[in-house]
């Protein structure tokens, strides 16, 4: 079996990758390498034909091939290399890849440091469970935006969009401006799920009705789909009876959701953050196996790229400084007391248990844990270390106006409205994080005094 | 008369509140957190525009479609020609970023540009 080592490997080639694997390459880790499993870079952005990408990474708007082209032009500027069409089987906590492509075979590559940025997966229909028969015609939305844009085929005609995620408002626009009839968006809860901007430009804009608190709760159809029924819900989702209308459709685009992808995650034992469904990590970025880095998609969804490359430079740099012989003899010095720092937390929510202790022991500091509190869904990083630069992404759980967002005692956040469609992002300096004495930080909603006049 | 505009510049999606006067000026132009929402909603009133992406085919790539955008935004109303204008067009591989595929499409003034190298 062929042998290599490298400084960084990034796993996966989409935003997150190679952001990552530039910013690990800028930090100075002399051997970089990104494995690919398609056979280019760019991830999703290259079926994301639509524009709306990089207004605040390069204040314009682009499509999403033109983000990804500007980062792949960078990434061949350099001596970063790149497998492509080459699947990652396995990973382990020595930080071993064991790969396969079809020149090569299969490969053991030693990695100093790993980063995951395999991004995430669709739900789909057998992850909701929609009643009714299985006829073709059922697409999850990203699938069907692959072979419109990608292949150059339209696979129905009257179609019916469950879920009013980004990409299912995207794929609306998309099948009319191909000429399809798209019947309706129907959502479960009582707003959008998708950015109030994609409601406006690729519903509003043609006339498709979004269709809020109703689902699906029967798919008809022998060999292809002839039509759904969607009834309105109660409070707790619950169907109710009476409220059934049947809409003929040929094709039904589901979606409803995106899964970070952690198979290689589990495999290896690193610790997942249930509501995230991806890794817990600490400021670095550094999941609960030291020298295992995640980013992007994989670590929890995002719905702008823009925030994806920002993230995935921390978990650049952070292995690059992990791989480098510096980082590695204060590493084993630090594991050789074998103690943690003097105060390092042990928290009390179940999932992180005792990571905490591990980290501080592998970069030399305490850390402090992020509880979220009121309205608040996730915080990613879950752990932080006081001592550096820290930029908190979270997510709230219902939407809400006129109110501020605590964190702590250190910072009150004031904001006029929030969405759980839009994440919110929160910076932290060593500086301000020196005033906080508790093992915990608090990060919650609070509501706000408003006189209207 | 009160218009509102949800600006779709940014994912900020403000709701920009236009006050028409009876001959259908703008008067007052309110809640935009930036110029931009300004620009837009102005443009929104007076004579929507919108940027179109979608595909051609392209011949020889590693992709059967080439993606596509107007270079700025389009009126509105042409999106459903413009659509129709790019369906017959065949392009031959390398095609790089930035090229141009059709200019002035239906007589815009706007050009047809590649999204990506391929």
């Amino acid at each position: 079996m062929k042998q290599l080592t490298f400084d960084v490997a990034v796993i996966g080639g989409g935003p997150a990758g190679l952001a990552a694997a530039l910013a690990a390459k800028e930090q100075g880790a002399t051997r970089v390498l990104i494995i690919e499993r398609n056979l280019e870079l760019g991830g999703i952005l290259q079926q994301c034909i639509h524009h709306g990408f990089g207004l605040h990474r390069f204040k314009q708007e682009l499509t999403g091939p033109e983000y990804a082209q500007r980062f792949i032009d960078m990434v061949c500027r350099t001596d970063i290399e790149v497998m492509l069409e080459t699947m990652v089987l396995e990973i382990t906590n020595q930080k071993q890849i064991y790969a396969i492509n079809q020149t090569q075979g299969m490969m053991q590559i030693d990695a100093k440091a790993i980063i995951l940025a395999m991004g995430c997966r669709e739900r789909t229909r057998g992850a909701l469970r929609i009643p009714g028969t299985r006829p073709a015609g059922v697409f999850t939305a990203g699938a069907a935006q692959r072979f419109v844009n990608i292949d150059g085929y339209i696979p129905g005609k009257r179609a019916v969009i469950l879920g009013s995620g980004d990409i299912g408002l995207i794929m609306a626009r998309r099948f009319t401006l191909e000429g399809a009839e798209v019947k309706a968006v129907v959502e479960i809860l009582p707003y959008a799920a998708g950015l109030t901007r994609n409601v406006v430009q690729c519903l509003d804009d043609y006339g498709i009705p979004l269709i809020l608190q109703s689902t699906i709760t029967c798919i008809h159809g022998k060999e292809r789909i002839e039509g759904v029924t969607i009834a309105q819900v109660d409070q707790d989702w619950n169907p109710i009876a009476g409220t059934e209308r049947d809409i003929s459709c040929d094709t039904l685009l589901l979606s409803v959701g995106l899964i970070p992808e952690n198979e290689l995650s589990s495999q290896v034992g690193i610790q997942l953050d249930p509501v995230t469904n991806g890794p817990a990590v600490d400021s670095n970025l550094m999941t609960s196996i030291p020298g295992i880095f995640a980013c992007g998609n994989v670590l929890h969804v995002h719905d702008l790229v823009d925030f994806v490359s920002q993230e995935a430079e921390t978990a650049g740099c952070a292995a690059a400084a992990w791989a480098s012989e510096k980082q590695y003899s204060s590493t084993r010095i630090i594991a050789s007391t074998g103690k943690p720092g003097p105060c390092c937390p042990t928290s009390d929510s179940i999932p992180f248990d005792g990571v905490a202790n591990e980290c501080c022991a592998t970069w030399g500091s305490t850390q402090i844990i992020i509880k979220p509190g009121n309205n608040i869904r996730y915080v990613v990083p879950q752990r932080i270390c006081p001592d550096k630069k820290t930029t908190l992404y979270l997510r709230v759980r219902k939407p809400d106006q006129d109110v501020s967002i605590n964190v702590g005692e250190l910072k009150r956040m004031k904001h006029t409205f929030i969405r759980p469609s839009e994440m919110i992002k929160i910076n932290l300096t060593p500086e301000l994080l020196a005033r906080h004495q508790s093992d915990y930080l608090d990060i919650h909603v609070v509501k706000e005094m408003v006189h209207h006049d | 008369m009160i218009k509102t505009v949800i600006c779709t510049v940014c994912p900020l999606s403000c709701e920009v509140e236009l006050t028409i006067s009876a001959t259908n000026e703008i008067e007052k132009i309110m809640h935009n957190r930036c110029p931009r929402g300004k620009s837009y909603a102005t443009t929104e009133h007076i004579a929507p525009r919108r940027t179109l992406t979608t595909t051609v085919h392209i011949e020889g790539a590693i992709h059967s479609m080439l993606p596509v955008r107007t270079y700025e935004p389009i009126p509105k109303e042409l999106l459903h020609q413009v659509m129709q204008e790019t369906a017959n067009i065949n392009v031959t591989s390398p095609i790089k970023m930035g090229d141009i595929i059709v200019r002035d499409i239906l007589g815009t003034g706007v050009n047809l540009i590649a999204t990506r190298s391929m």
